[in-house]
């Protein structure tokens, strides 16, 4: 062992070369390496192969036509409502997220130092938000059906003729969709409220602004880049998401809507996204239409990269980029 | 009254109100865990604790689940669910223990070994299999590695060995772990390259001078120093290993079977399995019938309760990292 050692610190520093370490250390250099570009290679096979089936499959036309029921893969349209059903769910998603996430993020940071008893809340907020965010969407979709079968809450999800309550509706999606979309809106939030200098701060008490006016006027102009970056953080969980649109949306594939008025009837209505049209169009689900699952696959990933590309545009230069895949 | 909210608040009111809008959230924890213990509750009264164990036939429980009417009998709650434990358990662990192995490897190679260009090209590829839908990771499985592993992989001679036992298929653990590994890896080399980073260079530089190596250098010194974090990190991928339901429904061959060493290494890794996750997603329909409800709502529970003591472990073991930072 010497012998080795003190060869390759002869040589060691900068100019070692591998040739001469041991071979248990070579070994591990070259896993080291091999780790890294296989999972190169695993990413660049699974958007290689996506694009080649995307390509094969794909007709600009059915992005804009509806779903047919039909036995043969030619004759079942396209996905214009599941598309729909993904942009209604991440909007209603956000839209309960985002006041939520920046609230807590706001309170915590900028008041959460008080007294004790606030110090004790800001530390359950943070505590329930990192539950939340281990927590497996399939368990979110199983409360929130159980939330949104309850008698009380009926008129807002799609209900049978006989007035049973199935609790499928886009706001009950869009609802569980929220808890998936918050822990990276709140991070993001809070990260950047944090780097924002204390002087700022101070400089705005000392012109006799309120906590909330310099909250309003200083702290959010600031950090606007990092809420964009958490809510499309948040955007691309949702778009991603099958268990919560399996369970909380139903399985048809066409838009149902549900009463009269206009845009109230299609929030308690029930319909798909890209996501489960995926699902029930491949072998797991009924359709059994691999080529539409394929460019619905196909579409979905474009969409999924579409809204990495934002995220990267938006963190430039913060040095956090790897470390916001989670 | 319009005109008094337009008003600037004063400081304390927007103090309350945003504290009460933050408090929700443990509302909704606290919500989560009462209505889906209350929903399982019928399954701890009439099986107790023993649910958890072995010995019944899950696939005639959940059949007689099925069929039960809307006032079962208390043998319509008969359940024992330890084939789903044991391979949500299975699956899992092997999963993780390759996410390790493969996570500490590629974060070692992004931070340390690969030039900066290379690694300017990895990080985003890291980020793309983390954000890749599951339900394409499950379409990729089933129209692809499924037949790929049920046509070349298994032999006739894997086939009649346990002929009358069960069906290979090709869905089963084989693809099951190899697609959930590549799922969890990016998250754990997310949080292990970050801590790589935070390790001070002069602490590498140190070991180098004293004539390590470089690569025995980033062994003996930096990854000692960020054991937590890999602890934190295997905890963290366990945790959404636990919860993936769609992807493993997809290609674990949604048969109610416990992958059975005693058949030999290659049979073992071709048989079907179900997990904790992946029944939820299969009985999913059958929620009609108050028993079979209740047995989705325990396995939820199941769930709910290991990711709560997930998160708690994963803060537990993150703190001497801090400590450590808070040091250096």
């Amino acid at each position: 062992m010497s012998a080795v050692a003190v060869r390759s610190g002869r040589t060691g520093g900068r100019r070692s070369s591998p040739m001469s370490w041991r071979w248990s250390d070579r070994l591990a250099l070259a896993a080291a390496w091999l780790a890294g570009l296989s999972l190169c290679l695993i990413a660049a096979a699974i958007v290689l192969y996506m694009g080649y089936r995307g390509i094969q499959y794909l007709r600009p036309g059915m992005i804009f036509e509806r779903p047919q029921a039909s036995a043969d893969q030619a004759g079942s349209g396209g996905f214009l409502d599941p598309l729909l059903g993904t942009i209604v769910v991440s909007a209603v998603g956000i839209a309960i997220a985002l006041p939520l996430a920046v609230a807590s993020a706001v309170w915590i940071t900028e008041y959460g130092h008080g007294g004790r008893l606030s110090r004790a809340l800001a530390r359950v907020v943070e505590s329930s938000i990192e539950i939340v965010a281990g927590t497996p969407d399939i368990v979110i979709a199983i409360f929130g059906l159980a939330v949104f079968q309850l008698p009380l809450l009926a008129p807002l999800s799609f209900q049978a003729e006989g007035g049973g309550v199935f609790g499928r509706s886009f706001i009950a999606a869009g609802a569980m969709m929220s808890l998936l979309a918050l822990p990276p809106l709140y991070a993001a939030t809070r990260d950047g409220l944090q780097a924002v200098p204390a002087h700022m701060r101070e400089a705005a008490f000392a012109l006799g602004k309120t906590r909330i006016t310099t909250v309003r006027r200083v702290l959010m102009p600031s950090v606007r880049s990092n809420i964009a970056t958490g809510t499309t953080l948040g955007i691309s969980r949702i778009v991603g998401s099958t268990a919560i649109v399996l369970i909380l949306l139903g399985s048809t594939l066409r838009i149902e809507t549900q009463g009269a008025v206009p845009v109230v009837n299609l929030l308690r209505g029930t319909g798909s996204s890209l996501t489960t049209y995926v699902y029930e169009n491949s072998p797991a689900g009924e359709g059994a239409a691999p080529e539409k699952a394929y460019a619905a696959a196909f579409v979905l990933l474009v969409l999924v990269l579409a809204l990495n590309v934002v995220i990267e545009r938006l963190g430039r230069g913060r040095r956090d980029v790897i470390s916001s895949v989670i | 009254m319009l005109e008094r909210l337009k008003r600037p608040w004063p400081d304390h009111r927007a103090e309350r109100a945003l504290g009460a809008v933050s408090l929700l959230l443990g509302v909704v924890i606290v919500a989560m865990i009462a209505f889906v213990a209350v929903r399982s509750w019928p399954i701890f009264q009439h099986n107790g604790l023993r649910w958890l164990g072995g010995g019944g036939d899950f696939e005639a429980e959940i059949a007689r689940m099925n069929a039960a009417t809307a006032h079962p009998t208390a043998a319509d709650y008969q359940l024992r669910a330890w084939p789903l434990l044991y391979g949500t358990l299975l699956s899992t662990a092997i999963a993780v223990a390759l996410g390790i192995a493969i996570a500490v490897l590629a974060s070692v190679f992004i931070v340390e070994l690969a030039p900066r260009r290379l690694s300017r090209v990895v990080i985003p590829v890291v980020r793309l299999l983390a954000s890749v839908p599951s339900v394409i990771y499950g379409l990729i499985g089933i129209l692809v590695l499924v037949p790929f592993v049920g046509n070349h992989l298994v032999s006739e001679g894997d086939r009649r060995s346990v002929l009358g036992v069960v069906q290979l298929t090709g869905a089963g653990l084989a693809p099951t772990v190899a697609i959930l590994t590549v799922m969890i890896t990016p998250i754990m080399i997310a949080l292990v390259c970050e801590a790589l980073e935070a390790v001070p260079p002069s602490w590498k530089e140190g070991a180098v001078a004293l004539g390590l190596n470089p690569l025995r250098a980033v062994r003996a010194v930096t990854l000692k120093a960020i054991r937590p974090a890999i602890v934190a990190a295997a905890v963290l991928a366990t945790a959404r290993a636990l919860g993936e339901a769609v992807m493993i429904q997809m290609v674990s061959g949604g048969k109610t079977f416990a992958p059975n060493l005693d058949h030999g290494v290659p049979v073992f890794l071709f048989e079907p399995l179900r997990t904790l996750a992946s029944a939820i997603l299969d009985f999913r329909e059958g929620i009609g019938s108050p028993s079979l409800k209740a047995a989705v709502y325990s396995f939820s529970l199941l769930l709910l309760l290991s990711a709560f003591v997930l998160s708690v472990g994963g803060y537990l073991v993150k703190l001497p990292l801090r400590r450590h930072q808070a040091r250096a």
